[in-house]
């Protein structure tokens, strides 16, 4: 119990692979583009939990100066995507990426 | 600035966030997902405080919490969603999709039971006061290429998504 | 029982230190009581302020009856609006209904933890103060677009998706001019500013100007667009088509009543004051009496501290002239002890500000307080005097007028602040290079 109350890298780390893991799920399983999107963003934020948490062991700041690269680049990244949903949603009006499947054989 | 109650702030944000997660995957209305990634976020940025990055933590709040959410959020009301509410809300291949994810998450405890030993706790170092500043010589210095590289990836980013949402190009 | 009274008393005893710094937990709790106490009061006043200056602008009396002069006429409001009746439309969206003025009250109110009173006057001083300020003060973005949302009605839709982009738009612009002033304090000894706002209060008092003043114009017309954001920000007059009764009923509010709808105008008064702080703090030096510098010694000390106390006894007695002109009605009996009851309580608080240990702790106070109530004049003055812009209008000045204006001011700020370094070794080596 001691060395669950002394927290360590290692608890940002498993806190950081849960995050990792509930994203793949939503990736995977979830028919709704939006929440696919958001499902992504969470994976982003576990890779950031993970590198700021080795920042703080290694004592450095280059953990810390990568996560803000990643966090602007998970904005560009959101408004491309949500662009490209608009732009999915005015032409079939849904918003299921089972229905994306004009180039299926 | 002695840190207060570690462990017990820790379980509760990270409760916060793991509860949040599973909320965003299975919730029917957009909408609730994204208010639990909302929470999520916010008290990823009290983790980050936690860990001394009290400028990644701002950076999250202004830019994730406030820029990017507002931004789903537009665009959940924009895309109507009372069709897609009442539709089947889970994949055909979601059996595929638990497996795999199965898979990782065994990977993931292999590394960690396994692995502790590359993860040395080092004596934390003495934190300064000065944690923004650092940051800036660290960004406006050894990467200041990357720096540039992101504000032109900004750029193709305003431009891509207003020429992808336009009607007539 | 001995290490309670000496935890409390350690903090007393350490000079300099805010007690988030020091960690100390019971001052830190004490100090949010007092914040939000005094927000409270402040909130209040502002709704009693609005109404009779509005009034006296447009050349009538406002509310006269409630309370002497309309005194009391905020606690009548607040009572009224407890006491109605809490609707929810149908088919509106539970959860978030009720979520959505939660998220602005909190952002509104979060905002105060880093507000600087005094140089040791804060709940804490953040490394990243005005960061956390411009951060969280965006998070109520998304309490207006989910008021919106979950009314399910059109008017409500609209009016939130106005709002919250005509929010988002000008916070760009806010946030530039806010970069031009921190770039300001970087113009000392180690070459490293400081975005503790603490740390900017005191950068401007060991620079010996108000940033509002340096490199003129550049910190003044920083000022300016910091000024029109701050007002865009906060959704109000000339900038309240979102919330105007002629345009859209009432906006993004139409569907809440009651205690809800109390809950968004707190947080809107709460916003201009957090806003109103940010410019003080940054550009007309905080908790600093004029001329901190030109008139500095002992003798402009004392005279400058007794300020406060002489402010509150001119108050007291326009309560009591104001006391001699109520007509002489038995009905007005009332009113008139009241209004005396009122007077003297004021003139009571202005003679204990005169005790000298209680003005030298209340000085930086007073003087933050006073910036912050001329600023509050100004939003009034705003709403009384300049018609409303069109949405579109709006949107064209927060982007095609007021970004590229920040972003010139933030060039010339930094091209102006590092004149010496450009000239020596960029310049001059070029010239002898041709």
């Amino acid at each position: 119990m001691e060395s669950m109350l002394h927290i360590t890298t290692l608890h940002y780390l498993v806190l950081g692979a849960g995050l990792f893991l509930l994203g793949v799920i939503g990736v995977l399983t979830r028919r709704n583009v939006v929440i696919v999107l958001m499902s992504i963003e969470l994976i982003l934020n576990a890779v950031n939990l993970n590198l700021v948490a080795f920042s703080r062991m290694w004592g450095g700041l280059h953990g810390q100066v990568f996560a803000i690269f990643i966090i602007t680049d998970a904005a560009a990244e959101a408004a491309v995507g949500l662009g490209i949903l608009i732009a999915f949603f005015r032409n079939k009006e849904t918003v299921n990426i089972d229905e994306v499947n004009l180039l299926k054989w | 600035m002695t840190p207060v109650a570690t462990p017990f702030f820790f379980y509760l944000l990270s409760g916060i966030m793991l509860i949040g997660g599973i909320l965003v995957i299975t919730r029917k209305n957009p909408v609730h997902s994204a208010l639990a990634l909302i929470v999520t976020l916010l008290a990823q940025a009290s983790i980050y405080l936690m860990l001394y990055a009290p400028f990644v933590a701002g950076v999250q709040i202004i830019l994730y919490a406030g820029g990017i959410m507002v931004l789903f959020l537009f665009v959940i009301m924009l895309v109507s969603i009372d069709r897609s509410m009442k539709e089947r809300q889970f994949n055909s291949q979601w059996v595929a999709g638990l497996v795999a994810a199965t898979a990782l998450g065994g990977l993931f405890i292999g590394v960690y039971t396994k692995g502790t030993s590359i993860f040395p706790e080092h004596a934390p170092s003495v934190v300064a006061d000065n944690n923004t500043q650092e940051v800036a010589k660290l960004l406006y210095g050894q990467y200041m290429f990357a720096f540039e590289i992101a504000s032109l990836l900004l750029l193709v980013a305003i431009i891509g998504a207003v020429v992808m949402a336009k009607k007539r190009i | 029982m001995g290490q309670i009274v000496q935890y409390i008393e350690s903090y007393l005893n350490t000079k300099g230190l805010t007690p988030g710094y020091a960690g100390n937990m019971f001052w830190v709790v004490v100090y949010i009581m007092l914040v939000f106490a005094g927000l409270s009061v402040a909130v209040i006043a502002m709704n009693w302020l609005e109404r009779k200056i509005l009034a006296h602008m447009q050349v009538r009396l406002g509310p006269m009856r409630v309370g002497p002069h309309g005194l009391l006429q905020p606690i009548a409001d607040a009572i009224k609006l407890l006491l109605k009746e809490d609707i929810m439309p149908a088919e509106a969206d539970g959860l978030v209904f009720w979520m959505a003025p939660l998220i602005v009250v909190l952002a509104a109110f979060t905002v105060f933890v880093v507000v600087p009173f005094g140089p040791e006057h804060a709940i804490t001083d953040m490394n990243i103060g005005i960061l956390f300020m411009l951060g969280v003060s965006s998070l109520s973005v998304l309490g207006i677009v989910m008021a919106g949302w979950a009314s399910n009605s059109h008017y409500p839709l609209i009016g939130a998706l106005r709002s919250s982009a005509q929010m988002v738009s000008y916070e760009v612009a806010m946030g530039l001019a806010v970069v031009s002033a921190i770039l300001m304090t970087s113009l000392n000894a180690t070459g490293t500013g400081t975005l503790s706002m603490i740390g900017i209060v005191q950068a401007q008092l060991a620079q010996g100007e108000w940033f509002i003043f340096k490199f003129f114009p550049l910190g003044l017309i920083a000022f300016f667009i910091f000024a029109v954001a701050m007002v865009a920000e906060t959704n109000r007059a000339p900038f309240d088509l979102a919330e105007a009764e002629s345009e859209l009923t009432a906006g993004f509010h139409t569907e809440y009543s009651g205690f809800r709808w109390s809950l968004f105008f707190l947080a809107e008064y709460s916003a201009m004051i957090a806003v109103s702080s940010i410019a003080v703090t940054l550009w007309l030096g905080g908790w600093l009496r004029p001329f901190p510098n030109l008139l500095s010694g002992t003798p402009w000390n004392q005279i400058f501290s007794l300020v406060p106390g002489v402010t509150f006894l001119f108050f007291a007695a326009i309560c009591f002239y104001n006391t001699a002109r109520m007509p002489k009605h038995p009905l007005f009996r009332v009113q008139t002890i009241g209004l005396a009851g009122f007077g003297a309580v004021l003139g009571l608080v202005g003679l204990i500000l005169f005790i000298p240990p209680v003005s030298m702790r209340v000085q930086d106070i007073f003087w933050f307080s006073a910036k912050v109530a001329g600023f509050m004049y100004l939003y009034i003055w705003y709403r009384g005097t300049f018609p409303r812009y069109r949405f579109d209008q709006l949107m064209q000045m927060g982007w095609k007028v007021l970004l590229p204006m920040g972003l010139g001011v933030l060039l010339c700020t930094g091209a102006v602040g590092l004149r010496s370094e450009i000239w020596n070794q960029v310049l001059v080596p070029l010239w002898q290079r041709l």
